[in-house]
């Protein structure tokens, strides 16, 4: 037990080298603009007195150890600088973003769940047979395919051919969301599911080729729950470590996906402030994902750790 | 039932060797399939000017929106009268290019960091390790659109991003590996005889590694064109009016409902050359590591 909490000691710590690190990553983002950011922000509307603003507003007329001090510290007390496109603040902006983005993650990790735990659990148990080799060329599919071009066949045929569900946009309450945002969920949810379906069906199958499963077996303890106690418990831990090991996956075709459906979520504003050169809330976007990664990836560390006796620190 | 068993093996090296040959074989096939899908995709997007006649972006407004098999466009045409198949065989050559250049060069300098980290062990392995850690924590996509809308929206950009975030993969790959070749006897031999560090990384360690190397660099090459088309769909790669893959999926979204073809067909041709490389790699895979 010692074990597994000091695991989790030294894992909250290590997320302080990581944090700072995500600190000096994203404020660099932007000392990889090509000459003078204010002369990109400004295009035409270019003077020497506008410019000397922008400088003095993203801290560009100091020092860059001053520079990042004073992104630190604006850092620190939430403030991530102020949009140049729209009148508002880069935070507000996120956080009116970030609702939906975070229904549609979770949305689509449910989703995908649920496609990908009975199809690799079968596909395992029935190893070499039809409904695996099935699968097999499923996956090799499903990998290859954009997740923005399957979004628009959905598209095509459930909102607009079939019109079962609505075309774009995020909708109000609950039963409205999961209704406006089933599409684009079910698309990132099957990119994701490639993912999850061959290592839980990979994993079922190093399980079932363990001792503990035979000696089980032997003991006369029958074949169902033998499966259930022993192989799908071990399966499904290995299922909430895949998860955390590619949230960032989910989280980068989340954001495709909401420009495939106009979902007003972070995605969409990251893509749409890349156009306006809205640097600040470029900046503060990524910041948040991948706050959020780090964040979530501790989050399972803990569930792991919660699940399987087995964890110690590497 | 009797099972023969060779004079020098026992029944259970026998039918794991029985077990490897029936994946050598699965391989090979699998492999030739994929070369077949890939080869072609290749052939026809550098042959295009052999293959059709019709210019890529030569603008008809006599025939716009042509149905698929039509008379001299068996793709259809566009909202502009531009021949789809033409354009999918010419935009071919930029998303295999993404494909090609993105994960080539990734790869190579990802390689040379993993087994430096690897070999060279110490501070210089916790430092490259940290940062790799660094990376790991971004969403990787997010991270690439960052990147291009600091540089600027071009393909130019777009490799330059790819570049500079998705060596982390081959670097921890290959520093694993290096780390379990280094203990390895044969390592020890050739330090023993007084071999150079870099002789000893690039003629022993590295050729028993690479393996894995290219096994994943076909999957990174999927991902990469996936990637590639994302960011042209999005409007931050190759911009219109190319005929990149995920461009054209863009432009064809406007005419969903009236024209289903253009968006259709270059997203097959995504998925054509995604599945490629992955029998590829399953192939490979097969062939040089059936035992793992």
């Amino acid at each position: 037990m010692s074990g597994r909490f000091g695991f989790l000691g030294r894992r909250v710590l290590q997320l302080i080298p990581v944090t700072l690190g995500i600190t000096i990553l994203v404020f660099f983002l932007l000392h990889l603009v090509p000459g003078d950011p204010a002369r990109q922000i400004l295009g035409q509307h270019y003077t020497p007195e506008a410019a000397a603003e922008i400088h003095h507003k993203l801290g560009l007329d100091q020092p860059l150890w001053e520079q990042y001090k004073l992104f630190m510290d604006r850092l620190i007390h939430g403030d991530l600088g102020d949009s140049v496109y729209y009148n508002q603040s880069a935070r507000s902006l996120i956080a009116e973003r970030m609702p939906a983005t975070m229904f549609l993650i979770v949305y689509a990790g449910v989703l995908a769940a649920l496609i990908s735990i009975p199809i690799g659990i079968i596909a395992a148990l029935r190893r070499g047979g039809v409904f695996d080799q099935a699968t097999r060329i499923g996956t090799l599919i499903t990998f290859a395919m954009p997740p923005f071009w399957f979004g628009i066949i959905l598209l095509l045929f459930f909102a607009l051919k079939l019109q079962l569900f609505p075309v774009s946009g995020y909708g109000n309450g609950f039963t409205d969301h999961l209704w406006h945002l089933f599409l684009p969920a079910l698309t990132i949810a099957l990119a994701f599911s490639t993912i999850l379906t061959r290592t839980l069906r990979a994993s079922m199958l190093s399980t079932l080729r363990m001792d503990f499963v035979d000696t089980a077996r032997i003991k006369g303890v029958s074949r169902t729950t033998v499966l259930m106690r022993h192989v799908v418990r071990n399966a499904i831990v290995a299922i909430v470590v895949v998860f955390g090991i590619n949230l960032a996956f989910l989280i980068g075709s989340t954001v495709l996906v909401e420009n495939v459906f106009s979902i007003p979520g972070l995605g969409e504003l990251l893509v749409g402030s890349v156009s306006s050169r809205d640097y600040p809330v470029v900046q503060g976007t990524t910041l948040v994902l991948a706050f959020l990664v780090v964040l979530v990836n501790l989050l399972t560390d803990i569930v792991h750790a919660a699940l399987d006796p087995r964890v110690t620190y590497e | 039932m009797s099972v023969v068993v060779g004079p020098s093996g026992t029944l259970l090296e026998s039918l794991e060797r029985r077990s490897r040959t029936s994946r050598l074989g699965r391989g090979r096939i699998t492999l030739a399939v994929g070369i077949l899908i890939l080869g072609t995709m290749i052939v026809a997007s550098l042959a295009a000017p052999l293959i059709t006649s019709a210019k890529p972006d030569a603008i008809d407004p006599l025939h716009p929106l042509l149905h698929p098999l039509s008379p001299g466009h068996p793709l259809g045409t566009d909202s502009f009268g531009r021949d789809i198949f033409s354009r999918i065989l010419y935009g071919g050559r930029i998303d295999l290019l993404i494909a090609f250049g993105a994960t080539s060069v990734t790869a190579v300098v990802g390689t040379v960091i993993g087994l430096t980290s690897g070999y060279a062990g110490g501070w210089v392995d916790t430092v490259i390790m940290r940062i790799v850690d660094l990376f790991f924590a971004f969403p990787f996509f997010v991270l690439v659109i960052a990147i291009v809308a600091m540089l600027g929206p071009s393909v130019f950009n777009m490799f330059v991003a790819i570049w500079l975030t998705s060596w982390i993969s081959y670097a921890r790959i290959t520093r694993g590996h290096t780390l379990g070749a280094k203990r390895q006897e044969y390592t020890l031999a050739a330090r023993a005889l007084g071999y150079t560090n870099r002789r000893v990384v690039l003629r022993h360690i590295l050729p028993n590694l690479v393996s894995y190397v290219i096994i994943f660099a076909m999957v990174d090459a999927v991902g990469n064109i996936v990637l590639g088309s994302s960011l042209g769909f999005l409007g931050l790669g190759a911009q219109p009016p190319s005929s990149e893959w995920g461009v054209m999926i863009s432009d064809g979204q406007n005419y969903l409902l009236t024209a289903w073809w253009l968006s259709t067909f270059p997203g097959i041709a995504i998925i054509l050359v995604g599945v490629g490389f992955s029998l590829i790699g399953d192939g490979l895979a097969d062939i040089l590591r059936p035992g793992d």
